[in-house]
């Protein structure tokens, strides 16, 4: 839908059960989120920040409240609907980079692929891009166990691209990593939303949200602050052809 | 995902542990290899069985004379002579269920060729013996009425007789031999009818006309048969009427009161083949049970590995939810591994077991059966198998929470 932002949260809510226990992990957030930023989430743990990350990412759905993505509303979709919506609309990275092992990196990147019913053919030739994108073009046969964490979650964030999606969602993506290692995947994720991608990250790293043009600080469920950073758009015109959004 | 996809994913996964794979199939594979061995072979016993009685003769009644009795020690049926000849025309003529009777008189001698002899069974009847028995000659003519008439030395060779005096294939139609010094004629060679169920060979044996077996080989029970009656029925159902129709024509001949045991006795060949058919089955299928019962101890095999693969990839299907794979794609996922195994089981177990059957059918001699029908059953139950046990384990991997999923270590 033109014209509408790609996330709207209105005060949404997520009441988990434990035992006894209600727990109000989310306890009302608010959020606009325009496509093109770079936005990171931070806090301590138990602020929400998963919780958020993974409504945002349909993998869960809010207690109440509504949440528009592209200005439609999935708060009430079955899990049917929600697996079509990750799986056109969403890239994931994960901390632990979650990629299947003892498989090559070209058929993990394949993955959201077979589930969109691409043919294999035109499978392996996008998947082969996104890769050569980030940069493991001569990586293509290499199995999870024979490659350093960066390549593996430069892999991951490979998969999280091949479907050419709206919004890349990562969690904690250079916690595992060294910060060398973290400088060289930022700068990566940075390019991408330079070139137009729409990124959320959580992070409880100062350092690496300021890689990011837009801050969020949860606590107890709630947004505290919500700090754009003026950023010198370095080099846009240059990069904007190096992402494809569109399939 | 297309079906094949699908497939090709579960092979994956399965090669990735063949050995874990190869045990939890073996289940199965024994159980259908079982189940398919046993049927095979219970069908050749019963085949084997079955073809033993109807070399024997159709719709065949033997009637044996009764048993002697001295002094409380019982001789056994045959012992005492209580058929006449008058019984044997009484049987022929007055059962309208009986289509022919004949004697068989038998006694054993040395049969002598120009070059070899052979000691065999002399055998004493008359042309009907042969319908009776369904067995016709091979070469020659058979024995006609007038040979019985005229008490004619004319002689019918079995096979085995023909190789043991002449050699393998000859044909002995013209020649003589002699049987107690006397002179015969060969007429016929009969065609070879095999063994009887317990293993006799039934062309060891030469058959001259009864009239000429009474006068020259062994006279002398006057109006007594000194053997048997073979009984024809008309047709297959007509058998066990025929055996209660001579039974009360011989009690009846023989004026026995209702209160004394029979001085014959009838023995029905069909009903004996039937009796031998049924337990044969019978067994058959009690070990056919026993090996399905062990195909489904397969089946909790598999489900016990799927269940454990299942945990154990707990983190591949969250990251599967994750890009995508909806509820059915993972039930697919796991159901299609838990039939690959169970179907391929299923499939070396039928080898497996076909490979064992025809071992031991060559051991035993036995014809090898196999009805398509049993293969495709065998294969359809351990399908079958396959998705009754993957069911659980795969619905419960397609109703994993995805974040719960990926955070499971």
């Amino acid at each position: 839908m033109a014209g509408a932002p790609l996330i709207q949260l209105d005060d949404v809510t997520k009441v988990y059960r434990a035992g006894e226990v209600e727990v109000r992990a989310l306890a009302g957030v608010s959020l606009v989120v325009d496509a093109g930023e770079f936005v990171a989430v931070m806090g301590a743990s138990g602020s929400g920040k998963s919780t958020l990350m993974h409504l945002i990412g349909c993998l869960d759905r809010p207690t109440s409240g509504r949440y528009l993505l592209e200005g439609r509303e999935v708060s009430g979709l079955n899990r049917n609907a929600l697996a079509e919506v990750r799986n056109r609309t969403m890239g994931f990275v994960f901390q632990s980079f979650n990629l299947l092992a003892r498989t090559s990196a070209l058929e993990n990147v394949e993955l959201p692929l077979i589930y969109a019913g691409v043919p294999a053919a035109e499978r392996r030739r996008r998947a082969a891009k996104a890769l050569r994108q980030v940069g493991l073009g001569d990586r293509l046969e290499h199995h999870p166990s024979q490659m350093s964490g960066g390549q593996q979650q430069r892999v991951a964030i490979a998969r999280a691209l091949v479907g050419a999606p709206r919004l890349l969602l990562a969690d904690e993506p250079t916690g595992n990593l060294d910060s060398r290692t973290s400088g060289e995947v930022m700068a990566l994720l940075r390019g991408l939303s330079e070139a137009g991608l729409t990124i959320v990250l959580v992070t409880h790293a100062p350092d690496i949200a300021s890689w990011t043009s837009r801050v969020l600080q949860l606590k107890d469920g709630l947004v505290t602050s919500d700090e754009r950073v003026a950023r010198v758009p370095s080099g846009v015109p240059a990069h904007a052809g190096a992402f494809e959004t569109a399939p | 995902m297309s079906p094949w996809a699908v497939l090709r994913l579960a092979f994956r996964a399965l090669g990735r542990n063949t050995m874990r794979s190869f045990l939890t199939a073996l289940g199965i594979i024994i159980g259908v290899g079982a189940f398919i061995a046993m049927v095979v072979i219970g069908e050749g016993a019963k085949a084997r069985v079955e073809e033993a009685f109807s070399s024997m003769g159709t719709n065949l009644l033997i009637v044996l004379p009764g048993s002697s009795s001295q002094r409380g020690v019982f001789g056994g049926f045959g012992s005492l002579p209580t058929l006449t000849w008058d019984d044997l025309k009484a049987i022929q003529t007055e059962v309208p269920s009986v289509r022919h009777a004949a004697p068989q008189l038998r006694s054993t001698a040395s049969i002598v060729s120009e070059e070899q002899n052979w000691t065999t069974s002399v055998t004493g009847v008359t042309p009907e013996y042969f319908e009776i028995r369904n067995w016709p000659v091979a070469s020659g003519i058979p024995l006609t009425a007038s040979d019985v008439d005229g008490a004619t030395k004319v002689v019918l060779l079995g096979r085995t007789v023909v190789d043991r005096l002449y050699g393998p294939g000859a044909d002995p139609v013209g020649q003589t031999v002699r049987i107690k010094s006397m002179p015969f004629q060969v007429i016929g060679v009969t065609a070879r009818k095999g063994q009887s169920p317990n293993g006799q060979d039934y062309d060891d044996a030469v058959f001259i006309p009864v009239s000429t077996y009474r006068s020259k080989i062994q006279g002398g029970l006057g109006n007594f048969i000194a053997g048997s009656i073979f009984v024809g029925a008309s047709s297959p159902e007509a058998t066990a009427r025929a055996e209660r129709e001579v039974r009360s024509l011989l009690r009846e001949r023989h004026h026995l009161a209702p209160e004394v045991d029979d001085d014959f006795q009838v023995r029905n060949l069909t009903e004996i083949a039937t009796a031998q058919q049924e337990g044969t089955r019978t067994l058959t299928t009690l070990l056919a049970s026993i090996a399905a019962v062990s195909l489904v101890v397969g089946g909790i095999g598999i489900m016990n590995i799927m269940l454990v693969s299942v945990t154990e990839r707990t983190r591949e299907i969250g990251v599967r939810m994750a890009v995508g794979a909806k509820p059915r794609h993972i039930l697919a996922q796991f159901l299609a591994e838990a039939l690959s195994l169970s179907v391929m089981g299923g499939v070396t177990g039928a080898l497996l077991g076909l490979l064992t059957a025809s071992r031991l059918a060559a051991r035993f001699g036995w014809p090898m059966l196999v009805r398509p029908g049993i293969i495709v059953l065998a294969l359809a139950f351990s399908g079958l198998v396959g998705v009754v046990f993957g069911l659980y384990p795969a619905q419960r991997a397609s109703r994993l929470d995805p974040i719960e999923a990926l955070r499971y270590e």
